[in-house]
């Protein structure tokens, strides 16, 4: 490969293998690397030194939007825009706003909170070099790759690659990119 | 986060003093299955050869469906006057087949949301099925109010849309709420259904790329939206997913209680009772847990799951069915106290006239349906007898639509003035229209167990013992590594 790859991908066959070599990639000092895992392994976010997922941040702003777009929608409908007399009630009262706003609440964390996940995943990108590589399958089936992407500045082809086999690292191979 | 390895590193001296007993956890997944045998378990369902019984199953399904879209046609050709409803019961198999099939709707989010919350693992294994049995119930269920609103054309009034009458909806009303309920429950059962299956979909593009099949890889691929298992996705996806489990709890809750609210809010006698929110919830998770029973164990039987749908799955729904079965029967005993004890002559004619008056058929097939067959699952013998649990979960099916029927049915039918008393018989086109529904049902979840994967691979392998980074139990760090 003349060109330079997009990073190495090393194969590991079980939950503690790729919990210990995540912990020795981020004590390496690495920052532009990954874990391909078939389900989320418990503790490996701390073990490859991630923070906290920032989706609730963007869902509380939905639910936010849902409670005041409810409140306010039945306000203009019902008591500004066209005012309608019910049995002599008020023309705007909270209480029989509320369950309407409520489940917009819900509707709107809903859309915040997945839209989010998407937007904070760069999700959809069909296109990967890692959906390229003959690895994926297993991937996501019943093996565990680390990925450490060349764009590392750390990244040395043969440092790399000795500090993935000294992890218990299988199969290292370079991605294309 | 906290696993055995971790928690006895940091736990108080005193605990190894008084040395706890490690509780047996119950297995859920038999057999010492490796990863790689769910994997092509579950994708070995949809990349098999189409099976016969599946056709058989869909034309039959297909057929039945098709009393749905008679039923309709002709009553949109037609008027509403052709179903069976007249003064005074104008309320009726409409309301009941729209309550029955949003009820049995609940238990796939109980079962996807609150025992998520609940860090009840044994779920995975029948969250998917389940969440798409709640979304074909809504489904059928909106059908029924959509097209009782008689000219059907004008469905879109029930939204706030601007038209030019100039008037809006009357917001003060419990069925507007529910227009906003039943809305956002459908939806946001969708969003959660498809963030779960998002992991799956995205093994199963690969595997249809691999084996060469570009159109399904292709198709698969669009809808997993480039899922590549990183663990920096899975971080946020989890959080999303946590969020989702929270909002969807509040909102099941919420959406039978506002379904009750349509009764409770109104005058009835038999109607006007601040038990029905949590009466209907309990009744709704009952008749849903009913109908999750009815659809996992003729597909265990089939595609041989019992390795992941094993006894101890089948405890824990039977359980769940009498303890909701259990709590209906105490809101019908209690509905009667009250009755007596509230001195409302209208309240107690009502509920002396539900047992004993012209619909007393009805009352007592509920009763023996809804409070007498969850009885059975007390014993472990039935509970392990597949067939009798089956047979036993059509019966709380059956129960359960009568139950509506008795609530709407009886109340209207002997309202406060007996010159307008009535007696409601359901028309051919009723029949035809309800009946149907379970044709429309089946044939959405036969295409649900032939396209997509039955159970969530990920989750399932997320709760084998081999996914604990820490090894399992005694074992230690890193040496309890397995392959196939």
């Amino acid at each position: 490969m003349a060109a330079q790859p997009y990073g190495l991908v090393a194969v590991f066959d079980t939950a503690p293998a790729v919990y210990h070599a995540a912990e020795t990639v981020r004590d390496a000092g690495y920052k532009c690397w990954d874990c391909i895992t078939p389900f989320p392994i418990h503790g490996l976010d701390r073990a490859m030194g991630l923070g906290r997922s920032k989706v609730p941040r963007i869902s509380l702003v939905g639910g936010v939007l849902g409670f005041t777009t409810g409140m306010s929608m039945i306000w203009f409908t019902n008591a500004y825009d066209y005012p309608l007399i019910v049995g002599g009630k008020p023309y705007f009262s909270p209480m029989f706003a509320f369950p309407v706003s409520y489940e917009l609440t819900i509707l709107f964390t809903a859309f915040a909170t997945i839209g989010g996940m998407f937007l904070l995943n760069r999700l959809p990108m069909h296109y990967h070099p890692v959906l390229k590589s003959d690895h994926i399958v297993r991937g996501l089936d019943d093996k565990f790759l680390v990925v450490i992407e060349a764009r590392d500045p750390k990244f040395n082809l043969a440092a790399t690659r000795a500090l993935l086999e000294k992890a218990g690292g299988r199969e290292i191979t370079e991605l294309e990119a | 986060m906290s696993h055995a390895a971790e928690s006895a590193h940091d736990a108080p001296a005193i605990l190894r003093e008084v040395n706890p007993p490690a509780l047996p956890r119950a297995t859920l997944v038999e057999n010492n299955r490796s990863f790689g045998w769910i994997t092509d378990k579950i994708c070995g369902i949809i990349e098999g050869k189409t099976p016969t019984w599946w056709w058989v199953c869909f034309v039959v399904a297909c057929f039945v469906a098709s009393f749905t879209v008679a039923g309709i046609t002709y009553l949109v050709a037609t008027g509403v006057g052709v179903w069976g409803h007249a003064n005074p019961v104008n309320w009726a198999w409409d309301i009941v087949n729209f309550v029955f099939w949003i009820g049995i709707g609940h238990a796939g989010t109980l079962i996807s949301a609150i025992l998520c919350l609940l860090r009840q693992k044994w779920r995975t294994s029948i969250n998917r099925a389940a969440e798409a049995m709640t979304i074909f119930a809504v489904v059928c269920a909106a059908i029924f109010p959509v097209f009782h609103v008689g000219r059907v054309w004008f469905a879109w009034y029930l939204f706030p849309i601007p038209n030019s009458n100039y008037i809006w909806q009357n917001f003060r009303s419990p069925l507007e709420w529910d227009v906003f309920a039943v809305s956002t429950y459908g939806t946001v059962s969708v969003l959660f259904w498809y963030v779960g299956l998002l992991p799956d979909l995205a093994i199963l593009r690969d595997r249809f790329t691999a084996a060469g099949n570009r159109m399904r890889g292709w198709l698969y691929g669009f809808f997993a939206m480039g899922w590549r298992g990183s663990n920096r996705h899975w971080s946020n996806y989890e959080m999303a997913y946590l969020i989702l489990a929270g909002i969807s709890t509040p909102l099941v809750l919420s959406v039978h209680t506002i379904v009750s609210f349509d009764f409770a809010v109104s005058l009835i006698p038999g109607w006007h009772t601040t038990i029905f929110p949590p009466y209907f919830v309990a009744g709704a998770i009952f008749s849903g847990f009913g109908m999750v029973l009815t659809l996992m164990l003729p597909l265990r039987a089939i595609y041989r799951l019992e390795d992941l749908i094993t006894q101890y799955h089948i405890d824990c729904m039977c359980k769940i069915t009498l303890a909701t079965g259990t709590i209906v029967g105490y809101a019908y005993g209690m509905e009667f106290f009250i009755a007596w004890y509230g001195a409302n002559p209208y309240e107690g004619f009502a509920f002396i006239n539900r047992a004993f008056g012209h619909y007393a058929w009805a009352y007592w097939i509920m009763i023996s349906c809804n409070v007498i067959t969850p009885q059975f699952f007390w014993f472990k013998k039935v509970r392990e007898n597949t067939t009798l649990v089956w047979v036993l979960s059509i019966f709380v099916n059956v129960g359960m639509w009568f139950e509506r029927f008795v609530i709407i049915v009886t109340s209207l039918a002997r309202d406060f003035l007996p010159s307008s008393w009535g007696y409601y018989s359901p028309s051919i086109v009723e029949i035809f229209t309800f009946f149907g529904t379970f044709g429309v049902f089946s044939v959405l979840f036969l295409l649900f167990i032939r396209f997509l994967p039955v159970m969530p691979m990920a989750e399932l392998k997320a709760v084998m013992p081999q996914a604990d980074p820490h090894g399992s139990g005694d074992a230690g760090h890193g040496t309890s590594g397995r392959s196939h």
